[in-house]
C-alpha cells in the first residue's frame, strides 16, 4: 500500500449525533490527491453522512475535517472557499428544472468564480462534450433522460474545476440500462487523476476503479483495504457477512 | 381483378339515426339549451310581469337621475346634487382604493408571516402560527365588526382621543394624522424619483452586461436603492428641505388640520388585511416548501452563497407553485371588500344598496355590480394565464 | 493508511451536554445567530406587552355577574353580559319556551357531523342517518304533527348556522357534481353553459348573490307566489357553493389517469355507467379534504346572511348588542361568538389534515 503525498481530504475522531443518536462514531480517513476511495456499507450506516460532512451539507460535533488544507469550522469563509474546490453529485441529480442545461453548468462560475459569461460558457461545452451530450445544451432537465440528467449533474460540478468530486449513491436512482453510461463518464475522471469519494452499490466500478475501499457499518468504518484485498480476504466478520449478501445475486 | 376494388376505399355504414353518436349528441344538446333557455324565458316573462304591476322603473335611465344621498368618503368630489351615476363611480372607486391597499399590505405581512413560520426561531414561527391558526378559522365579517367596534365605539370622542404617536390621535371619527403640506418642490422630488428609478434600471443593464463580458459582479441592489432614494433626497435638501407639517389640533368638539381616515375604512383594511394575511402565509410557506431540499443542497455543493441560491434556484422556483394561488387570494380581496355594505363603508356594494332602496331597480344595480367584479375577476385570471403559460417548466 | 477491520462495533454514547437538554435546546431553537437573538427578544418584548393587559382585562378585573348594564363597566370585561344574554346569542328569536328543540337541533347536528368524520361510517349508513337527521332537524325547528309551529323568521342563531352550512353543502354538492362534468363534457352547448356558470359565480362576491336572491327572487316567480326569507338565502348558499365545489371535483376529475376511461369503454360501459362506478368514485375520493375546507368556508360564509336580515350567529349577536339595558359590550359578544367559530372551524381543519395524511399514506404518490 502506497503511504499518500499529502491528504486532500482528512477527518480526525470525528462524531456526528441527530439528537441522542450517534450517526457518526470516532470516523477516521484520510483521501490523498488522486486517491479513489469507494464507501460501502448497509443503508443507515452513515456513509452518505459522513460524505455529506465533507462539504459541510451536514455538521459534525465533534473531531476535525480538513479539506484541501482548509479547516471546516463553523466560519463561513472556510465553508464557501471548500465548497468551491469540492464537487459533489447527489443521487437524485438536483438539476434546476428552471434553467436550461447550459445555464446550470455556467451558474456557479459566474456567481461563484465571477468568470464572464462567454468563457463559463466555453467550459460548459467542453465539458457537456466530455459527457457525450453536446447537443442537449439548450434543452431543459424534465426534457432528458435520467441517465442525461447525471451526466448533466456530473458535469456541472466540473465546471468549478474542484480538486475533489464527491458521489453520494450516484446510479441508485437509475434504471439499469442508463447505469453505464454514468458510471463510463465516472471511469474516465477517475483515469485521468481526480480525487474522488464514492459512497456506492456498483461493486464492479469499485474494483475497476478503487485505490481504496471502505466498509462501513453502525456509524463507525469497520474495514478499510485495497479493493483486491477487500472482495477476496475481508478481514472483520461484519464485512464478510456484508459482502456474502451484495455479492450473491 | 380482386386489387381494383380493394383500392377503392369504403366508407364505414353509417348507423340508425337514433343510435349515432353524433345526433344524439347533437340532440342532448338541443334539449339541454332549451330547457335552460325555456327556464329563461319562464323567469324573465314573470319579472317583465312583476316589474309592470309594481310600477319599477327599467332600464339605465335612472344612472342620469339625481342622487339626492351624501356619501362619507370619497376619492373624488362628490355632493348630493350629481348623479347616481357619479355616485356609482365614487363607489367603484372607494372599492379599488381599498382593495389596492388591501392587497399590497396584505401581501407584506402574508410575506413575512409564510416566512416566520419557516423560521429556525422557535419563537417566531410559535407566533405566527398562533396568527395563523387565530384568524383564519374566524368569520371576515366577525373581525370587520371586531375591529370597526374597536374603533368606533370603544374609541373615545375626539376629546379623550388615544394619542398613539405624538400628533396621531384615534377616537371615533376616525384616525387623524399630520398632512404634507403641499409645495412645488414636491414635483421636483416626483420628477428626481422617476429619474432615479430609470438611471437604477439603466444601471442595472450596464452592470449586467459587464459581467457577462469580465465576470466582476457589482451591487446592484444597492446602489438602486441610492439611486432611488438619493437622488431625490438630494433634491429635497437642495430645495432647503422644505416640510410643513400641518398638524391636527383639537378645536372644539373635533380636530382641525391633518388628514383622516374613518374608522370605516381603517376597520375594513385591518380586518381584509389581517384575514387574507393569514391566507398569504400559508400559499407562501407551501410554495418554498415545495422547492426539494436536495435543490438547496445542490446550490450550496456549488458554492453558491446564501443570497444567490434564494434568488437564482429557489426564489425562480417557489413562485410557480405562489403566484397562481396569491392571485385568486387577490381576487378574494376585492370581493370581500363588499362586506363594507355591513359597517357604512361607501363601496360600490353600499352605494349600489342605497341606490337600489331609492329607485326600486333592483334588477340594474345588481347587474351593474355583477358586471364590475365580473370584469376585475376576469382580467386577473387572464394576467396570471399569462404568467402561468410564460414561466411553466418545460416537461417531455 | 493502514488497513483496519473491526470486528466488535463501538458502542453508542450519548452527545456532549452542550447539545441537549433545556440549554441545547435554547441555544439552537432561539439564539443561534445575532439575528435570531434580535427576534428573540423582539418576540418577547411583543408578549410581554400583549399579554399581561389582556389577561388583567379578561380575567383579573373582569365582572362575572351584574344587574345590569351600567354596573358592569368597569375597566375589565363584562362576561355577565354573556352570562345574561347567550341563550338569546345561541338561539336568538325562536320562542323562549320551546328552547330544547333548537338544543336538540343543535346535538343532532353535531352527532351527524361526527359520524360522517368517522371512515367506518362512509356508506349507506351515513346516508340513511343523515336523511333520518335532517328530516327530525326540520320536524323540530318547524314544527308541525305534535310540536307547535314556529315560523322560519324566527329561526335563529346557532341553528340557523348549521341549518345554512349543511344544506348548503349537501344540494350544492351533487349541482357542483354535475356542474363539473357538464364542464368537461364533449358537447360544447353543454361545456359552455356550465362554464358560464361557474365563472359568473365565482367571479362574484357572496353578497351580490344574496341580495340577488332576497331581491330578485320574488321578481322571478309567478305573481301571488311568494318564497320565504330563509329558503332565498338558503337558494343562494346553494348556487354559490356549487361553483367552487364544481372546480373542486373538476381537479379530482383532471386527476383521473385516461387508462381509466378506456378500460371503462374496452369493458362496454355506458357514459353514465362508467362516470357512476369508475370515475366519480376515484375523483371525489382524491379530493375530500379540499371538500372539508370547502365547508368550513361555507360555515364562515353563512355570517353573511345578516346583509339579508336573517339572524344566524353572528346576526342574533349584533341584534343582542342593541339591548339598551346592556350597551358597549362588543368586544365580549365578539370574542364569545369568535370562539364558537373558531373551535368549529379549527377543530374541522385539523380532521381535514389528518384525513388527508391517511388516504395518502394507502394511495402511492
Amino acid at each position: 500500500m502506497s503511504e499518500a503525498p499529502s491528504a486532500v481530504i482528512e477527518l480526525q475522531a470525528v462524531h456526528k449525533w441527530y439528537g441522542d443518536f450517534h450517526v457518526l462514531k470516532d470516523i477516521n480517513l484520510q483521501v490523498g490527491k488522486g486517491e479513489k476511495v469507494v464507501v460501502c456499507g448497509p443503508s443507515g450506516s452513515g456513509k452518505s453522512t459522513m460524505i455529506r460532512c465533507i462539504n459541510r451539507l451536514e455538521e459534525h460535533q465533534q473531531g476535525r475535517i480538513t479539506v484541501a488544507g482548509i479547516e471546516l469550522t463553523s466560519d463561513l469563509k472556510n465553508i464557501e472557499a471548500i465548497r468551491r474546490e469540492v464537487g459533489m453529485v447527489f443521487q437524485q441529480f438536483n438539476l434546476f428544472p428552471h434553467l436550461t442545461v447550459l445555464q446550470n453548468l455556467t451558474l456557479a462560475p459566474i456567481w461563484v468564480r465571477k468568470l464572464p459569461r462567454k468563457e463559463a460558457e466555453e467550459t460548459a461545452r467542453y465539458y457537456l462534450q466530455r459527457v457525450r451530450i453536446p447537443d442537449q445544451a439548450d434543452k431543459y432537465p424534465g426534457q432528458l433522460s435520467g441517465g442525461q440528467q447525471q451526466r448533466v449533474a456530473i458535469a456541472r460540478s466540473l465546471c468549478m474545476k474542484p480538486e475533489i468530486m464527491l458521489f453520494d449513491e450516484p446510479t441508485s436512482a437509475l434504471d439499469p440500462e442508463m447505469i453505464k453510461e454514468v458510471l463510463d463518464v465516472m471511469v474516465e475522471l477517475a483515469h485521468e487523476g481526480m480525487t474522488m469519494v464514492c459512497v456506492t452499490h456498483e461493486m464492479g466500478f469499485a474494483r475497476t476503479v478503487a485505490d481504496m475501499m471502505v466498509f462501513m457499518d453502525r456509524g463507525e468504518v469497520v474495514e478499510r483495504a485495497p479493493p483486491k484485498d477487500f472482495f477476496s480476504s475481508p478481514k472483520s466478520d461484519r464485512t464478510k457477512a456484508f459482502l456474502s449478501q451484495i455479492l450473491a445475486h | 381483378m380482386a386489387s381494383e376494388e380493394a383500392s377503392l376505399p369504403v366508407a364505414p355504414a353509417r348507423p340508425a339515426p337514433w343510435r349515432d353518436p353524433k345526433v344524439r349528441g347533437i340532440a342532448y344538446q338541443i334539449a339541454f339549451v332549451a330547457a335552460v333557455v325555456g327556464l329563461g324565458a319562464f323567469l324573465v316573462h314573470n319579472m317583465l310581469g312583476n316589474i309592470a304591476r309594481q310600477n319599477i322603473a327599467t332600464g339605465f335611465g335612472f344612472l342620469r337621475r339625481e342622487a339626492a344621498f351624501g356619501i362619507g368618503e370619497s376619492l373624488i368630489s362628490y355632493t348630493p346634487a350629481d348623479t347616481y351615476g357619479r355616485a356609482f363611480l365614487v363607489g367603484l372607486t372607494n372599492t379599488l382604493y381599498v382593495a389596492a391597499l388591501g392587497i399590497v399590505l396584505a401581501t407584506i405581512l402574508g410575506t413575512l408571516m409564510g416566512l416566520a413560520r419557516l423560521s429556525g426561531n422557535w419563537l417566531v414561527a410559535k407566533l405566527a402560527q398562533i396568527y395563523v391558526e387565530t384568524f383564519r378559522n374566524i368569520p371576515l365579517l366577525l373581525q370587520l365588526f371586531f375591529w370597526w367596534g374597536l374603533l368606533n365605539k370603544m374609541a373615545p370622542g375626539p376629546r379623550e382621543a388615544w394619542r398613539i404617536l405624538p400628533d396621531v390621535f384615534v377616537s371615533n371619527r376616525g384616525i387623524v394624522f399630520p398632512a404634507i403640506v403641499a409645495n412645488p418642490a414636491y414635483r421636483w422630488i416626483a420628477v428626481a424619483f422617476c429619474l432615479g428609478a430609470i438611471a437604477a434600471i439603466g444601471f442595472g443593464r450596464w452592470a449586467r452586461k459587464r459581467q457577462a463580458e469580465t465576470g466582476r459582479q457589482f451591487p446592484t441592489g444597492w446602489v438602486g436603492l441610492a439611486l432611488v432614494v438619493g437622488l431625490p433626497l438630494a433634491v429635497f435638501l437642495a430645495f432647503g428641505a422644505p416640510l410643513t407639517l400641518d398638524r391636527p389640533a383639537l378645536r372644539g368638539f373635533n380636530f382641525a388640520g391633518g388628514s383622516t381616515v374613518s374608522p370605516e375604512f381603517t376597520a375594513l383594511l385591518l380586518g381584509l388585511v389581517v384575514y387574507t394575511g393569514t391566507f398569504i402565509a400559508e400559499i407562501v410557506r407551501a410554495g418554498i416548501l415545495a422547492v426539494s431540499p436536495g435543490q438547496s443542497e445542490a446550490a450550496m455543493a456549488l458554492g453558491l452563497k446564501s443570497g444567490q441560491r434564494m434568488r437564482l434556484v429557489v426564489l425562480p422556483q417557489a413562485l410557480r407553485v405562489i403566484v397562481p394561488p396569491m392571485t385568486s387570494q387577490y381576487l378574494g380581496i376585492t370581493k370581500n371588500s363588499s362586506l363594507a355594505v355591513a359597517i357604512g363603508y361607501p363601496d360600490l356594494v353600499s352605494i349600489a344598496n342605497t341606490t337600489m332602496n331609492q329607485t326600486g331597480q333592483a334588477v340594474e344595480g345588481i347587474a351593474l355590480i355583477m358586471a364590475v367584479y365580473l370584469t376585475i375577476s376576469l382580467a386577473i385570471s387572464l394576467l396570471m394565464n399569462i404568467y402561468n403559460r410564460a414561466v411553466a417548466l418545460v416537461e417531455r | 493508511m493502514t488497513d483496519i477491520a473491526q470486528n466488535i462495533p463501538i458502542a453508542q454514547h450519548p452527545p456532549a451536554p452542550r447539545a441537549t437538554g433545556v440549554l441545547g435546546w435554547l441555544r439552537a431553537n432561539l439564539f443561534s445567530s445575532v439575528f435570531n437573538s434580535v427576534l428573540t427578544v423582539l418576540s418577547l418584548t411583543l408578549i410581554a406587552t400583549v399579554i399581561p393587559p389582556v389577561v388583567r382585562w379578561g380575567l383579573l378585573d373582569a365582572i362575572w355577574s351584574a344587574p345590569n348594564g351600567a354596573a358592569c363597566h368597569s375597566g375589565g370585561a363584562c362576561w355577565a353580559f354573556i352570562g345574561e344574554k347567550f341563550r338569546f346569542i345561541l338561539f336568538g328569536r325562536y320562542p323562549v319556551d320551546q328552547d330544547w328543540r333548537p338544543v336538540i337541533v343543535v346535538g343532532v347536528f353535531l352527532a351527524m357531523i361526527l359520524a360522517a368524520c368517522s371512515r367506518r361510517m362512509w356508506g349507506r349508513r351515513l346516508a340513511i342517518l343523515w336523511f333520518v337527521g335532517l328530516s327530525a332537524i326540520f320536524w323540530l325547528m318547524a314544527g308541525g304533527l305534535g310540536l307547535t309551529h314556529v315560523e322560519t323568521a324566527l329561526w335563529s342563531g346557532l341553528p340557523l348556522t348549521l341549518i345554512l352550512a349543511v344544506v348548503g353543502m349537501l344540494f350544492g354538492f351533487p349541482l357542483g357534481v354535475l356542474l363539473a362534468l357538464g364542464r368537461r363534457s364533449r358537447l360544447p352547448a353543454v361545456r359552455a353553459i356550465c362554464v358560464g356558470y361557474i365563472e359568473l359565480i365565482r367571479g362574484v362576491p357572496l353578497i351580490t348573490m344574496l341580495f340577488m336572491a332576497s331581491l330578485m327572487l320574488p321578481l322571478f316567480l309567478p305573481a301571488g307566489v311568494t318564497i320565504d326569507k330563509l329558503v332565498r338565502a338558503q337558494v343562494a348558499i346553494i348556487l354559490f357553493s356549487a361553483a367552487y365545489l364544481a372546480e373542486i371535483v373538476r381537479g379530482g376529475l383532471q386527476a383521473i389517469p385516461r387508462g381509466q376511461i378506456e378500460a371503462a369503454d374496452a369493458l362496454g360501459l355506458s357514459y353514465i355507467q362508467r362516470t357512476r362506478l369508475i370515475v366519480l368514485p376515484q375523483a371525489l375520493s382524491m379530493v375530500i379534504p379540499p371538500l372539508v375546507n370547502s365547508f368550513i368556508s361555507t360555515f364562515k360564509d353563512t355570517s353573511l346572511v345578516l346583509i339579508v336580515s336573517l339572524f344566524d350567529l353572528l346576526g342574533a349577536t349584533e341584534f343582542a348588542l342593541t339591548d339598551a339595558n346592556w350597551q358597549g359590550f362588543y368586544v365580549e359578544a365578539d370574542v364569545f361568538i369568535a370562539l364558537i367559530y373558531w373551535s368549529f372551524c379549527f377543530f374541522m381543519s385539523r380532521y381535514s389534515q389528518m384525513l388527508e395524511r391517511e388516504l395518502n399514506r394507502g394511495r402511492r404518490r
